[in-house]
This record gives C-alpha cells, structure tokens and sequence, in this order.
C-alpha cells in the first residue's frame, strides 16, 4: 500500500532486441526505471537493469534449517520422552530411521517458505490490485516505466525514447503500491474510486 | 590466441616429478611387499604384506580409470540431453577420457595378476575349496569365477576404450571439414547421438552395475548391496566432474578456452554440489536398507568399517571424514552462487572431493583385504601420484595435439551465449 502516487513516462517496445539497448541507454542518461514489464521471462534483463540479486536463495536456507531443526527435534522429543516404543529392538533415539523424514520436512518447510516469499516479493495474492501500465505487456509488448523526479522533463523523456525506438509513449501518474480490489469487477482506475 | 596450446614448464616437471615418485613408491612396494611370492596362508584376509600392495593397487588403478572414464560419460549424456553449453570446454573432458586406455591397461593387468596369481586374501572367492563348501560363494560361483572376471573386465575396458574413441574421432572430425551447414549439421548431431547412447548405454551394463560388482564388491563376497555400484559410479562422477573442473581451470590460467567463462564454471560447480548429495544419497541409503530391515547377515560390511559399540576399529575415523569430506564441505562450501562461479573456490574444492572420494574407495577395499593392518602410508600415497601423473601426462599430450576449441561445433554459438 505504501507506494504513493507517482508520475511516469511509460514507454512500449515491440522488440526483445530494441529493449535492450534501450534500456541500456536509459539508464546510462541517468533516467530511473521503475520497472520493465515483459509478456515472457527475458534472459539477462534483470542484469540489465540493475536489479540487486535476489535474497529468496538465503531465505530458502533459511527456512530449510528450520525445517531440518522442526523435524530433529519433534522426533526426538516423541521418540524419546513423550512416547517411546520399542520398534525392531532399535534404540529410542533412532536417527537413521528419522533421515528421510527431517530430508523431506527440509524440502517441504523449504519449498513452501520459498514460494511465499516469492509471491510477497512480487505482491501477488487473490485481491491485490496493482496499477497496469499498459494491457498489453501481459501479451506481446515490452512495457518500461520511467520514474519522474522533480527534475525530470517529461518531454526530454519522451523524445529519447522515442529516439531509442519506442512505439507507443504516454505519460501516467499511477499508484506505485497495492492495494485490496477484484479483478473480476468492471475496473475502476484507482484515482477515480479515490478522487484524485 | 588461435596457436596450438604448448604445455608450461612447470606442468611438465609436475607431471615427471610425480611419474617418478610413483615409479619409486612401486619400487619400494615390490623391494619391500614381496608383491610376487605365493600367498603366504590360504583364505581370506590372512594378512601378509603383499597383500597390502595389491589392495592399493586395486583400489588407484579401479578408481582412477573410473574417474577418467566418467570424463567421457559426462560429454555423452549431455549430448544426448541435447546441451550445448558444454561445446565451449568439451575438449577437456575429451582429453581426461583419452587417458581412458593407458589406465584400462594398467588397471587390466592388475586385476588379471590378483584374480591369476590365486591372490585369496584380495578375492576370496577365488578359493576353490573354501567356494566348494560355502554355500552363498557356491552360489554366486557362475558369476564370480577367473574366466568370467577376465572376460567381462576385457569387454569392459575395451569398450570404453573404441566407443570414447568414437566419440573423440567424430569431435576432432569437425576441425578439418570446416564451417557446417544447417543439413550437415542435423546429420553430424543425429550420428553424435547415436554414438553418445551407445556409450551411456555401455556406461550402465558396466560402470553402474557389473564392473564394481566384480572389482570392489567381490572383496566382500558374500555380502551384497544393491546400492553398490551407484554409489561407485556417483564417486567417480563426482571426482570427474572435478578433474574437468580442474583442468578447465588450469586452461583458462593459462589465457586459454577464450569462450569459457563464468557461466560455464558455475555449471560444472552445479554437477559438482548435485552429485556430491547423490552420493551422500546412496552412502546413507546403503546403510539404512539394511540396517531398518534388520539384516544381521549384512552388517557384517559395516562392521569392518566403524566397528562395534567399545571396540571402533581403524577404519573408523576414515569412514566418517569420508562423509565430512564428501557431503558437508560440498553441501554447505558449494551451496552459494558466489562460490560456484569462483575459480579459486571451485578449484579448492575439486582437489577436495577428487581427495575425499579417493579416500571413500580406500575404505571400501582396505577393510575387506588387509583388514586390522591398515596404514596411510607414502606408500599409498605414492601409488595414486603416479596415476596423477599419469593422467596429467595424457591429457597434457592431448592438449598440446589438437585444438582446444571445437570450433565448428554446431552448438558452440549456444555454449558462447549461454547464461545461467
């Protein structure tokens, strides 16, 4: 929710392999980029923009110790003090039988965490609306939005990527956060249901 | 750039430096072990110290041809998996598996010696009155008997010999007919294909069942598991994807496989990290099968190794540094990103499981052979310097015998571009 509302200069691109100078021009003119929506996974874009690598490897580790650590001890405590059972002969604390099991909670308390985490990371839940910038960047454009300052001149924007081979440019001011709607509803544009 | 590769100096006094160390350690093993004298008493694990030189040299010739040998399984199967990213360094793996004949000999000749000369403390199924009696050797007589040994380890290594063969003939084809076109191409893929499945094929009737039945698990004979040869083939995978890594290394020191970079470095660490859980996999699964389905006659194997409550026995140590060595250090050094694509990091860690899995094939034929007697030695150590040298000495000639870069591989554009 904590996005506020911000001015762009959106700009749409029909081409994987125009995109990609442009973005490196782009960012080389010092214009921020608030992000590039693309129809399908672009190799190397996240590179290209300069997006930090991602943490969700180190929250993934993180999650797997706690599940190595759930499992170990959850065992240990039934096996040993809260309901030991004689099984085969083995003794209580049995720690290759409970292997596979810490192994598989590992990947379960992994697996899940990861996921999300993930889908906080990319905002996304049933009933999280967040601003599009163009429709079509879910089918065949490659939409990048450019973040105005104080100091930016929109129209300075607008002819540089123009120049760099945009197709369509507009200028939007657009809620930068989430916020709790249906999709399934006639869409409203946010600005309107506040009154901006 | 674009000049044959020419071995450094110092590569070449490593090489000879370690060959002669080797040839001295087997002078001193057959000045001092009696390696030739009959054996001493009849029967299994009748310790004398002849037997001690033919356990090691079983265990370096086995595990070193295995490793070479995996170097060419590794360009098979991503060939089949129709990977290009490997064409960038495919020369390396290809001059690891050339090494595949020098070592199939050796590695023949001693085992045609233990199983010929009647060595009962290596095999002790090779006792024709003890099988007579024994039931279980009795029974796995038609497999485990002289003639049959000879025969399939014959066909094994020299089927790895002429189908590696045929795959490096078909890789260094490809320098001298020049630029491929988009027909030529399809046809020179679909017939490395073949060739590549029939390898793997190959790969699986001998490394990944029969052959470490017949070498190393023969030592136990009348103990059995399963999960045996895999683990053996994951051993000297593992190592092998480290020798690669290695060499690689070694070459791109040396300003050399311009095309290779990070990328490439961080997918071999890939195989590295993921073969080395594999193997703790099939490690721990050994144990477990038979120690949760509660088979007294098969702990018999484990015994030797970590010994019994009070009384641990020599191998214990070794058994569980095996497991730091081979699963911890990988898992928790290889697991980050950062590591995987550091050269320095994964080279430290090559010579770490390529040790690590030479001590994991120790355990497994010390403790059958000279049992209680154990000891790491210059001996030991000398014997595997020698098939060091060996290795770096056959490769280095390959190297220096061809180019470095498959340049008119139909995938090289692939494996230039390729990102992870």
């Amino acid at each position: 929710m904590a996005g506020g509302i911000k001015k762009f200069v959106v700009g749409s691109f029909s081409d994987e392999a125009v995109l990609f100078p442009a973005v490196k021009n782009v960012r080389k003119a010092g214009y921020k980029i608030h992000d590039v929506y693309t129809p399908f996974p672009v190799h190397g874009l996240d590179h290209a923009i300069g997006l930090r690598e991602t943490s969700l490897h180190t929250a993934g580790f993180i999650y797997a110790i706690t599940g190595t650590t759930t499992a170990l001890s959850f065992m240990s405590w039934v096996f040993t003090k809260d309901w030991p059972l004689n099984i085969g002969g083995k003794p209580h604390f049995a720690l290759p039988a409970w292997i596979p099991i810490t192994f598989e909670l590992t990947v379960l308390f992994s697996a899940v965490g990861m996921v999300l985490t993930f889908c906080y990371l990319c905002q996304l839940s049933p009933f999280v609306k967040k601003h599009h910038f163009h429709p079509r960047a879910t089918d065949d454009l490659f939409v990048m939005a450019i973040e105005c300052t104080d100091k930016t001149n929109d129209a300075e924007v607008q002819s540089f990527l123009e120049k760099a081979g945009a197709k369509e440019i507009n200028i939007q001011v657009a809620e930068t956060g989430w916020w709790i709607g249906r999709y399934d509803r006639e869409q409203k544009l946010y600005r309107e249901e506040k009154g901006y | 750039m674009n000049s044959q590769f020419e071995l450094p100096g110092s590569y070449k006094k490593w090489t000879v430096g370690l060959i002669v160390a080797g040839l001295l350690a087997l002078i001193y093993g057959i000045v001092m072990f009696h390696p030739f004298a009959p054996v001493a008493h009849e029967g299994h694990g009748e310790f004398s110290s002849s037997t001690r030189f033919w356990a090691v040299l079983l265990q370096n010739s086995v595990y070193w041809l295995l490793v070479v040998n995996a170097a060419m399984f590794f360009i098979c199967v991503t060939t089949m998996a129709m990977g290009g990213w490997q064409v960038a360094l495919r020369r390396v793996p290809e001059a690891i598996s050339s090494v595949v004949p020098i070592l199939g000999i050796i590695t023949f000749l001693v085992l045609m010696t233990i199983v010929w000369t009647g060595r009962t403390d290596i095999y002790h199924w090779l006792d024709k009155s003890a099988v007579a009696h024994d039931k279980i050797l009795n029974g796995k007589s038609g497999f485990l008997n002289p003639t049959f040994y000879t025969i399939w380890s014959a066909i094994c290594i020299v089927m790895w010999w002429l189908l590696g063969r045929k795959m490096r003939t078909l890789s260094l084809e490809t320098d001298k007919n020049g630029q491929m076109d988009y027909e030529t191409g399809k046809k020179w893929i679909w017939k490395n294909t073949v060739w590549a499945s029939l390898y793997t094929v190959f790969f699986g009737l001998s490394v990944a069942s029969t052959a470490p039945w017949l070498w190393l698990m023969s030592i136990d004979a009348h103990w059995y598991s399963t999960m045996y040869s895999w683990y053996t083939f994951a051993s000297s995978f593992v190592s092998g994807m480290s020798l690669i890594a290695l060499f690689v290394i070694f070459l791109k020191n040396r300003g050399r496989l311009e095309y290779v970079t990070e990328e490439h470095l961080h997918d071999v660490g890939k195989f590295m990290f993921a073969f080395s859980v594999f193997w703790t996999y099939l490690w721990f699964s050994q144990y477990m099968l038979i120690w949760y389905s509660n088979q007294p006659e098969e702990t018999k194997y484990f015994i030797e190794r970590i010994g019994t409550a009070g009384n641990p026995g020599p191998y214990k140590g070794i058994f569980f540094f095996n497991l730091i060595v081979n699963f911890l250090c990988p898992l928790l050094i290889l697991m980050k990103r950062g590591v995987k694509r550091n050269w320095t990091m994964v080279s430290v860690m090559a010579v770490l499981i390529i040790f690590g899995h030479w001590i994991d094939f120790y355990q497994m034929v010390m403790p059958g052979t000279v049992k209680q007697h154990a000891e790491m030695m210059p001996f030991e150590f000398g014997i595997a310097a020698l098939f060091i040298g060996l290795i770096m000495w056959g490769v280095g000639k390959y190297l220096t015998k061809h180019p470095l870069v498959a340049k008119n591989h139909p995938f090289l554009k692939e494996s230039i571009i390729h990102h992870t």
